[in-house]
């Protein structure tokens, strides 16, 4: 069959999408040619794979979470039993998760072929995880065709145009969602996106549903910084505010992921599972994952000792389990492409990353989640914390020439 | 004796068919090769032609850029062929040998008050300066410049690499010759590092350093930046410590010795062993019957920074040792050998598969697959595990592929030579011929800024 798609074959244009499909059924039977004539097992292949399966977890969980809140809508009450009904939830939640997956992985792949074939080049893997990570950025009720135009602006403008998979300045990903978040704010923050189906019932029928508005814990929580403080959807005394929040969001509750929010980013206890794998196997950096969560933690505590009001009186590691804190430091924060890429610049970077995430979080009061636009910022930055190491690497060694 | 150096940045890649210590005599075979390919940048000026007879230690050519620096053959006999390539350069000059191996009788009557300008021109007119490297650039040192260290390495850390200890265990005599006069050349100024409690040890007159740990500990370039590291308009010259002492034995001889034990390694080898040979042997006269299967590769030299060969080729001016590995040129299925295996099979230094998690004992045997395609840089912090030097090894390699001058200069592109980015090579997951690309920026420099 190879005939027919190298050079001057019957369908040699095709061959990217050829070679695409046989290298990942086959390895291919390339062999060194000069320097070194044998070579570590490792290829970009099974780097990117590894991330994948690193996501599962938050993907079946979100997947899961999902249904659960479907159902809580749908029962018109917020308080119903967690982990009932289990396969009847996930099976709803597959059904709202699984379509954003696959127009991801649709419009993303098809966009990465027709590039590959214009510049004559087979599939490179980092769109493997990117697709992945998009629909688990997403709220559930994001329409499609806002997932589709997302993915296409991202892989487009975020990445082809820099040169494709390694080349690309900031995070594929959360290129996607900062595009929704600031062309179509309505449909990526408020209070009625992050329950399936809850902008629909309540455009019916408001009565049944005082419960649901402000639906996430971070959107609660930035009503702390106004007049009035809500949570869950009830009003309460700005006194009383946090221990309300205390309730309706537990750390426990918030760690294992038991809260509205984007379809993956709920749960930590999944984040911390994938990245317990990404760190055991190297993909992912532990200095930059720990470093972040260091640099969120600090944040957390410099507000306590300002204090002043609920927000800033929240508990420094309450804000690490809501969110996308853990889901940004362990999958977002380490994409290595974007990332600091010398060892010391990778704790620059991760502490950076983590204490502005708070930073925006809580401060700013027009966006409710602030480790996107954290980790795109350093992104940005993360040049520029390399490029000081390299001097300081550069000077040693003029030093050593002058002493010398 | 200063303290050990441990090289923790590293790998030892750990391979089936390390030589045996027996040794076997090879006769010379009814050809031999000397190559200028050999010498990075060499433009040969030949001096004899088809035809001509000619003895051990008798020039054939010499550097047209730096005529003091001669090549000579390493056997007595007829020039049977000058081969050249398509554009005329000259690829091979091969000799037809006769089977005595008389050699030209060089007067080393007063040795023992040789100047260092007459170890230097001896060095030169017996072809063994070209033995001699130089950093920056890693050619063959300028004879005209001063250098401000000599090192040599008694060593070798790389996969399947003979054992010095075993090769020059009987020949100490000579080897303190050598390092006699190279010390005299150079102003008491060479640097031998040695694994701890080696018997080189009991050398004189030379600075003794202890290095161990991983590979390339044993590389003459990891010593260098450890001791006493190259900067911008210096050098530092090197030689390999079997050449040291047959400059010792050309000492006290007055002959030039052209044999060597050479290491036969690999998986596909009947019986690796150690061979007498005489330099530029054709490989086929080494490993004629030695081969099992037929698609295999041939290397002159170990399998990070060897030559491939064929059987009709010869080995390679630098190398004390000739490995043989199986090709990998066939299709691996994803889920059995391929990208998603279960990876027992491979060696990794990556823990994406379960290498780690085996014996250190365990030995491999590894193909010339490349094990996936050519992809841009993604993966961070690899190469540094690898690479003990204080040098950015992704960054200095960018520079070189982008031909940024600036900024090789800056990350101390003076310092190194392909052969340090040969574990880089082997661990990266983007499959880019690192070496190919610090050797062509080493190029540019050459061109531009020496």
């Amino acid at each position: 069959m190879e005939p027919h798609f190298i050079k001057g074959g019957k369908y040699e244009k095709w061959n990217p999408l050829f070679e695409t499909l046989a290298t990942f059924a086959f390895t291919p039977k390339l062999v060194t040619t000069k320097g070194t004539h044998i070579r570590d097992g490792v290829d970009l292949k099974r780097t990117m794979f590894t991330v994948v399966i690193a996501l599962i977890p938050c993907l079946l969980f979100g997947i899961y979470n999902t249904g659960h809140w479907e159902y809580a809508v749908a029962e018109g009450n917020r308080d119903i039993p967690y982990f009932a009904e289990m396969g009847a939830k996930f099976l709803t939640g597959l059904t709202i998760v699984l379509p954003v997956v696959v127009v991801s992985y649709g419009v993303g792949l098809t966009i990465e072929f027709i590039f590959g074939m214009l510049r004559g080049h087979a599939l490179h893997e980092g769109f493997l995880v990117s697709g992945m990570l998009i629909p688990l950025t997403m709220p559930a009720d994001v329409p499609l065709w806002m997932v589709a135009i997302a993915t296409a602006f991202a892989v487009i403008i975020g990445k082809e145009i820099f040169g494709g998979t390694g080349m690309n300045v900031v995070n594929i990903a959360l290129t996607a969602r900062a595009f929704l978040f600031f062309a179509y704010p309505t449909s990526m923050s408020g209070d009625k996106v992050w329950m399936s189906g809850l902008s629909e019932k309540m455009s019916t029928n408001t009565a049944d549903l005082d419960g649901f508005s402000g639906a996430t814990a971070l959107g609660d929580l930035a009503s702390f910084m106004s007049d009035k403080a809500t949570v869950a959807g009830e009003t309460v005394q700005s006194s009383m505010a946090l221990q309300n929040f205390s309730t309706e969001y537990g750390v426990w509750e918030s760690f294992i992921g038991m809260i509205p929010g984007s379809i993956g980013e709920t749960s930590t206890l999944a984040c911390l599972i994938g990245g317990l794998l990404l760190v055991l196997t190297g993909v992912g950096s532990l200095r930059i994952i720990l470093s972040f969560f260091a640099g969120g933690f600090i944040m957390g505590l410099l507000l306590n000792m300002i204090g002043g009001n609920a927000y800033l009186d929240l508990a420094a590691h309450h804000h690490l389990v809501i969110g996308g804190f853990a889901f940004g430091a362990v999958f977002m924060a380490t994409d290595p492409v974007t990332a600091s890429q010398t060892a010391f610049g990778k704790i620059i970077y991760g502490f950076l990353g983590g204490f502005l995430a708070i930073m925006i979080r809580v401060l700013n009061p027009a966006y409710p989640e602030g480790v996107f636009l954290a980790i795109l910022f350093m992104n940005i930055m993360a040049p520029i914390i390399d490029h000081y190491i390299i001097q300081a690497n550069i000077n040693r060694r003029l030093k050593r020439l002058k002493t010398a | 004796m200063s303290n050990t150096i441990s090289i923790r940045k590293g790998l030892n890649i750990r391979l089936v068919g390390e030589a045996k210590k027996e040794i076997k005599d090879i006769s010379v075979s009814s050809t031999v090769g000397i190559s200028p390919l050999d010498f990075h940048g060499l433009t040969p000026k030949m001096v004899v032609k088809e035809g001509d007879v000619v003895k051990v230690g008798d020039v054939l050519f010499f550097d047209k850029k730096e005529a003091s620096i001669k090549f000579v053959s390493t056997v007595s006999g007829t020039v049977k062929s000058i081969v050249r390539g398509d554009k005329r350069r000259i690829i091979n000059v091969l000799i037809s040998t006769d089977g005595k191996q008389t050699a030209k009788k060089f007067d080393v009557s007063k040795a023992s008050d040789f100047t260092a300008e007459d170890i230097k021109s001896l060095l030169l007119e017996s072809g063994f300066w070209s033995t001699i490297k130089q950093r920056p650039l890693d050619v063959i040192a300028n004879p005209n410049n001063q250098a401000k260290g000599f090192f040599v390495s008694s060593f070798d850390s790389s996969p399947l690499a003979p054992d010095y200890e075993y090769v020059l265990g009987d020949d100490l005599e000579n080897l303190q010759k050598g390092f006699d006069a190279l010390s005299k050349l150079t102003g008491d100024k060479v640097h031998l590092s040695s694994k701890p409690n080696s018997i080189f040890a009991k050398i004189k007159g030379v600075k003794h350093h202890s290095f161990d740990g991983l590979h390339p500990a044993g590389n003459v370039g990891t010593q260098m930046h450890h001791i006493d590291p190259v900067n911008k308009g210096e050098f530092v010259w090197s030689m390999n410590i079997q050449e040291v002492a047959a400059f010792g034995r050309l000492l006290s001889e007055g002959t030039v010795q052209a044999t060597r034990k050479v290491a036969l390694t690999g998986s596909e080898l009947k019986n690796p062993q150690y061979v007498n040979v005489v330099k530029g042997t054709e490989m086929s006269a080494m490993l004629d019957k030695a081969v099992e299967g037929s698609n295999v590769r041939y290397i002159s030299g170990n399998v990070l920074t060897g030559d491939q060969k064929h059987l009709t080729d010869f080995l390679g001016h630098y190398h004390n040792q000739v490995t043989v590995i199986p090709e990998g040129n066939e299709y691996k299925f994803f889920l059995t050998t391929g990208w998603l295996g279960h990876g027992f099979d491979k060696f990794s230094n990556s823990r994406l598969f379960p290498t780690f998690l085996l014996p250190k004992s365990k030995k491999f045997t590894l193909d010339t697959n490349t094990n996936g395609e050519e992809r841009a840089f993604v993966v961070s912090g690899e190469l540094e595990r690898v690479f003990p030097f204080d040098i950015l090894p992704v960054q200095l390699t960018k520079a070189a592929i982008t031909q940024d001058i600036d900024g090789m200069e800056n990350l101390g592109i003076y310092e190194v030579a392909p052969e340090d980015f040969a574990l880089c090579e082997y661990v990266c997951t983007t499959k880019i011929n690192i070496q190919e690309k610090i050797r062509q920026g080493l190029d540019l420099i050459a061109s531009e800024c020496m």
